[in-house]
């Protein structure tokens, strides 16, 4: 095993610092986000077509962006945990892993939302979206294994080899969406969304949000990653006060 | 060689204990016909009006027994210690792997042969042809390919019954779209060309690349 618990464990500078970066980093999304809530509901100006609805669009954006980071830094530091066996690795994975499945959760609960106005339907099996969904239950599937595996050693392994297959599987399932919707067209009713017909002020203020989730998103990865590693000491300190 | 003389030999003992006892292949037999009337009864289509919706049901079976077929072939190495005996035995791991997933694959296609006349009858599909079969193989070797891999996860948990689904059938998804499109088409008896530059290359992609990726890791879900 790695650290030995029960002993105070060394003070790296770089330790330190990753701590100080949490509380400036959770500083920093703090005010961007309040700015953003400023821009987005204040500056931004109300969508011609689609009306206030739009303005969720500053919001889904990002948090979907930012859970597909969240998937690829799981899958990379799973393979990064199988070669190396390093905790950290582990924890990076777990913690991105949570967070991507928040922010996925997030993206689909305000898709639904944006949807139903503007496409008439609550939900169309599209494949961005269905892929989205299938990611969802993907990661699910990964938190589940965690859970559910009798040691955590075990855990860590199956999640990571989990992660890795899920990720494989992400294009596949995308492009076969994609054929299987050029055959079964879903009727949308109202206007679809124009990707291309973004005002500047619209495109900047898409940025600035952009940046505030992932102040938000690096602030809750490195945050689950420290309580990741003070639940790892504590049963490490329990399993050493039974053997004892 | 070595790799396929280890691998068949676990194959072979997976159906020399069917032979024996049969109980995989006769129970998803009947599990296979109660999901087709239970689907009859959710979906009340008047008779003869099957046809539209018979290739998804047909897969809906299909990928129901495969989880069966994958979770009982992994469940019986619990029995006796026979999946330390299996981890122990003189083959690598890639060789175990194949093994039962070569099991697997022939359990269920000889579930699927049995029962695709049967549905063809309640179901009232139009045609059977060797294309078919051609779909039902490889998509059958897709799914015995990622379930024998996550069985052999599952059936180390807690909660063995409900975590092998949940992984499998989010990962399957594309097997199943492109199973139930190309047999559409093949069911329909029209113009094919979507089975063959579609479908069928989706199918060989999925196939090859799992085959590649589950034996790899295969070995690492068996520490500690």
């Amino acid at each position: 095993m790695a650290a030995i618990a029960g002993q105070p464990t060394r003070k790296t500078p770089w330790r330190a610092a990753i701590r100080d970066a949490r509380l400036w980093l959770l500083l920093l999304a703090a005010v961007l986000t309040l700015v953003d809530g400023y821009l987005i509901f204040v500056v931004a100006p109300t969508d011609a077509v689609l009306g206030h609805i739009q303005r969720i669009f500053y919001i889904h954006v990002p948090i979907s962006i930012l859970s597909f980071l969240g998937f690829l830094l799981c899958a990379i530091a799973g393979i990064g945990y199988l070669i190396r066996r390093g905790e950290s690795w582990d924890r990076l994975a777990h913690a991105s892993a949570e967070v991507g499945v928040v922010f996925v959760t997030l993206a689909l609960i305000t898709g639904v939302i944006w949807a139903r106005p503007v496409w008439g339907v609550w939900w169309t099996w599209e494949p961005r979206l269905t892929t989205t969904l299938i990611l969802w239950f993907i990661y699910v599937a990964y938190l589940m294994i965690r859970q559910y595996a009798p040691t955590p050693q075990q855990g860590r392994v199956w999640s990571a080899v989990v992660g890795i297959i899920g990720f494989v599987d992400v294009p596949i399932v995308y492009y076969s969406v994609q054929w299987w919707r050029s055959i079964h067209p879903v009727q949308v009713i109202g206007p679809e969304a124009a990707d291309d017909a973004l005002e500047p002020i619209m495109a900047r203020i898409l940025i600035f949000s952009l940046v505030a989730t992932l102040a938000l998103f690096g602030y809750l990865l490195l945050e689950r990653m420290a309580l990741r590693k003070t639940e790892d000491t504590l049963a490490q300190l329990r399993r050493d006060a039974n053997s004892d | 060689m070595e790799l396929l003389r280890g691998a068949l030999a676990i194959a072979w003992k997976d159906v020399r204990l069917e032979l024996r006892s049969r109980d995989v292949i006769t129970s998803a037999l009947v599990f296979g016909l109660i999901v087709v009337v239970v689907f009859n009864f959710g979906l009340n289509r008047a008779p003869g009006s099957l046809a539209p919706v018979a290739p998804g049901l047909l897969w809906v079976a299909y990928a129901f027994i495969g989880v069966l077929a994958m979770n009982r072939a992994f469940t019986r190495e619990l029995e006796q210690g026979g999946l330390d005996g299996l981890l122990l035995a003189p083959v690598s791991r890639d060789a175990v792997f194949l093994g039962k997933m070569l099991g697997s694959l022939i359990f269920m296609l000889v579930i699927e042969a049995i029962l695709l006349p049967v549905f063809a009858v309640m179901l009232d599909l139009p045609t059977l042809s060797p294309t078919l079969g051609l779909v039902i193989l490889l998509a059958t070797v897709g799914f015995a390919t990622v379930g024998t891999f996550f069985a052999a996860i599952a059936v180390q948990t807690r909660s063995r019954e409900i975590l092998l689904p949940v992984l499998f059938f989010p990962v399957i998804v594309p097997v199943i779209i492109a199973a139930v499109e190309a047999s559409a088409l093949v069911l329909q008896g029209g113009p094919m060309t979507g089975v063959w530059t579609r479908w069928l290359p989706l199918l060989v992609v999925f196939d090859a690349l799992f085959l590649v990726i589950c034996p790899w890791i295969f070995g690492f879900i068996f520490e500690g």
